[in-house]
């Protein structure tokens, strides 16, 4: 008999999904799927608003990382207004995406994968979370938390508030931070390195210790997307998109982010509310394309600062050049942490920050603007289009969680296909899948921002590919 | 003036022949809430959140228009005005869009101050949820209905002060709406003389700067009375 396993809520991530794992009769694992179930409509409801408001709305999209949207919105705004933000402006902006990166990547890495990680896939459930880390080790856990503060204090001291400060608008950005408060950040600097300096050096040891893991939790080639700068060092806020495989060869490079319509397009499957984009060349599926952490760090030449490269040439060592398994996401994370922190530390000096002007002042000089920044999921657009006073006609957001859906699906189903079997289906195994999905570190309230109608489905497939039963929503 | 005494809140008090009520209590710091009252313009008695109860009298009467009688007797902060006041504010805000965490008045906005002064944690009335337009086909302004509770400040502001009376009112009930000159675009308006006086006059985000973003929209509603103050002693 055919049998359908459901696993709801996804636990551990931001927002909300479920995955349903067929069996055929002999108990293989079919097919997994990733539904998110959420829905929200920003790109309907954001229509009619004056341009300048965009920024504020749409950082309320998430809560861990508005910024992402912030910035974007902010970027799409100064398209429109066709204006060069003052380099006080741009520089401040960098330093609240990386203080960003440093929050989110904490995030993810030590409150939400570090129970996995550390404790380990089979450990009881009921203490496999932050607190149980707590318990087991207090120093470690109150560093991560300590880590992600530092990162969220960075964003408070610019933006007047941790969580959707309306800081960045189209033009520059509203305030900037006294010399005073740059040193009480820049005093933290040393602590935030010591805690991801020992975070990476005891991942490195759970590569060897879950080799297993690190070939089954999604590791197939792919593309990955991101930005990079003009030598193809590493981005995180300007830059141009860059698309690499997993072989290291260069698909596309340089593309101007407002050309993104001309790389990528959008599939809807009607069993999740998210879109499914890919590589337009190659079509559906088989322009399944990689972004976020992992994705910025295979593209890259270089990073561009000491500890951060030294560390990604050792990544690389251990991946054997490109990293194609997912397992490495959490890698990628705090190197990039590291690479922000080193960031942050240049940037708190730069001159630039004293110079007083903040924001350019312009009218609609154009009826369409693209933003594109790197979210610590991955690359983010925003895409508005205008009427002559700049009331806001039309909304396109890709959000990182989206570009990563294709792949995302595949990992589920590689997971199911190493660790459930038939009727042993033992509760670590199910938490594989979910860490599969928390890897990825998806962001589902950011991701379902779309507007229309996509019905949910849950689908029962018999081992002749009948339809057994089929739940609409 | 012949002076007036009078009670307010069991308070003895004095106010002069022909002030209000709303006068009365604030010269001798009582508090009573307001909304569509502005200093320097006519009151129109609209809002009724100044509504007090008068010993004797059988309804409310608005304290910004109703004058002091000699030995009235007057309460501001009864349970009965407190709850009216309450469903007020509510139904303000149920009527039309006001998205405060959003909204360019954040933080510096009387009716979101009422709201919290008043103690209005959530809405028991069904939102309307209308379609509002934005208007901001002017250089230097911008109008949202979403945000605007029709208290005729920028209506009375403009043709008292500025003495232009670009803006009035089109359509009853619901679907009232302040508007420029003939319900043309604000850009439009060959009356308008972008004086800027219905911006500082405006208790909400309604009225705004072109180009504001979240809570940037602080103004001082005080200027319109040091105007009408400063024009009054020059002429």
């Amino acid at each position: 008999m055919t049998r359908r396993i459901l696993i709801d809520p996804v636990t551990r991530i931001e927002g909300h999904a479920r995955i349903t794992i067929h069996l055929d009769d002999a108990g293989t694992v079919q097919e997994a799927r990733f539904h998110v179930t959420e829905f929200r409509g920003f790109e309907r409801f954001c229509e009619g608003r004056p341009l300048w408001e965009m920024p504020g709305i749409t950082a309320r999209i998430c809560g861990i990382c508005p910024v992402s949207h912030l910035l974007a919105s902010a970027k799409a705004g100064d398209a429109i207004l066709s204006v060069m933000i003052p380099p006080a402006a741009e520089k401040l902006r960098r330093l609240m995406n990386l203080g960003q990166i440093v929050q989110s990547h904490a995030l993810s890495f030590f409150h939400l994968s570090a129970p996995d990680l550390l404790l380990g896939f089979d450990s009881d459930p009921a203490t496999r979370n932050v607190f149980g880390l707590m318990a087991a080790d207090a120093h470690l856990a109150r560093a991560g938390i300590r880590l992600r503060q530092f990162g969220q204090e960075i964003i408070e001291t610019l933006g007047g508030s941790k969580i959707h400060p309306a800081w960045a608008v189209p033009g520059g950005v509203r305030a900037a931070p006294a010399a005073a408060q740059r040193a009480a950040i820049a005093a933290r600097l040393p602590e935030a390195r010591t805690t991801v300096l020992d975070a990476l050096r005891r991942f490195k040891t759970l590569l060897d210790t879950h080799a297993d893991e690190v070939a089954s939790f999604g590791d197939f080639p792919s593309l990955f997307l991101g930005l990079v700068g003009p030598n193809g060092e590493w981005e995180h806020y300007g830059g141009r998109l860059r698309l690499v495989d997993s072989g290291g060869a260069i698909i596309a490079d340089q593309v101007d982010p407002a050309h993104y319509r001309e790389m990528i397009a959008e599939a809807v499957e009607p069993w999740s509310y998210l879109k499914m984009p890919y590589y337009r060349p190659r079509g559906y599926p088989a322009g399944m394309y990689r972004v976020g952490p992992l994705a910025r760090l295979n593209i890259c030449t270089r990073i561009g600062t000491l500890l951060a490269d030294a560390e990604l040439g050792e990544m690389r060592q251990r991946a054997g050049g490109i990293a194609t398994s997912s397992f490495y996401y959490h890698y990628a994370r705090l190197v990039e942490i590291l690479a922000a922190l080193e960031r942050i530390s240049l940037l708190l000096d730069d001159p630039d920050l004293d110079s007083g002007r903040l924001r350019a002042e312009a009218g609609v000089n154009q009826l369409e603007g693209v933003g594109v920044s790197e979210a610590p999921r991955g690359t983010l657009f925003h895409d508005y289009a205008v009427d002559p006073n700049g009331l806001i006609r039309r909304v396109n957001l890709i959000i990182a969680t989206g570009h990563n859906n294709l792949a995302m699906n595949r990992t589920v189903a590689q997971i199911a296909q190493r660790y459930v079997h038939g009727d042993r289906i033992s509760e670590g195994a199910l938490n594989r899948v979910e860490a599969g999905i928390r890897a990825y570190d998806p962001c589902l309230s950011c991701s379902t921002h779309a507007a229309g109608t996509m019905p949910l489905a849950l689908i029962l497939v018999a081992a002749d590919g009948t339809v057994l039963d089929t739940v609409q929503r | 003036m012949a002076a007036r005494t009078f009670t307010i809140n069991d308070q003895l008090v004095s106010g002069r022949e022909g002030e209000t009520i709303l006068e009365a209590a604030r010269e001798n710091g009582i508090y009573i809430p307001t909304l569509c009252h502005l200093d320097g313009v006519t009151s129109v008695g609209a809002c009724r959140m100044c509504l007090v109860e008068i010993e004797g009298s059988r309804t409310l009467r608005p304290a910004c228009v109703t004058q002091v009688v000699e030995g009235m007797v007057v309460h501001t902060d009864t349970e009965r005005l407190r709850n009216y006041r309450r469903i007020i504010i509510e139904l303000l805000f149920a009527e039309r869009n006001h998205i405060c965490a959003v909204c360019v008045a954040n933080g510096h906005c009387e009716l979101q101050n009422l709201a919290i002064a008043i103690g209005m944690d959530h809405v028991r009335f069904d939102y309307a949820f209308p379609v509002c337009e934005v208007d901001i086909s002017h250089g230097r302004f911008g109008i949202d209905h979403n945000r605007c509770v029709l208290c005729t400040r920028c209506v009375r502001v403009c043709d008292e002060v500025e003495g232009v009376h670009t803006w009035d009112i089109a359509g009853r009930g619901a679907d009232a709406r302040v508007i420029t000159d003939m319900r043309q675009p604000w850009g439009e308006s060959t009356s308008c003389t972008s004086c800027g006086k219905c911006l500082l006059a405006c208790p909400t985000g309604a009225i705004f700067r072109r180009g504001a973003t979240v809570s940037e929209m602080e103004r001082d509603p005080t200027k319109i009375a040091f105007i009408v103050a400063a024009r009054d002693q020059r002429w």
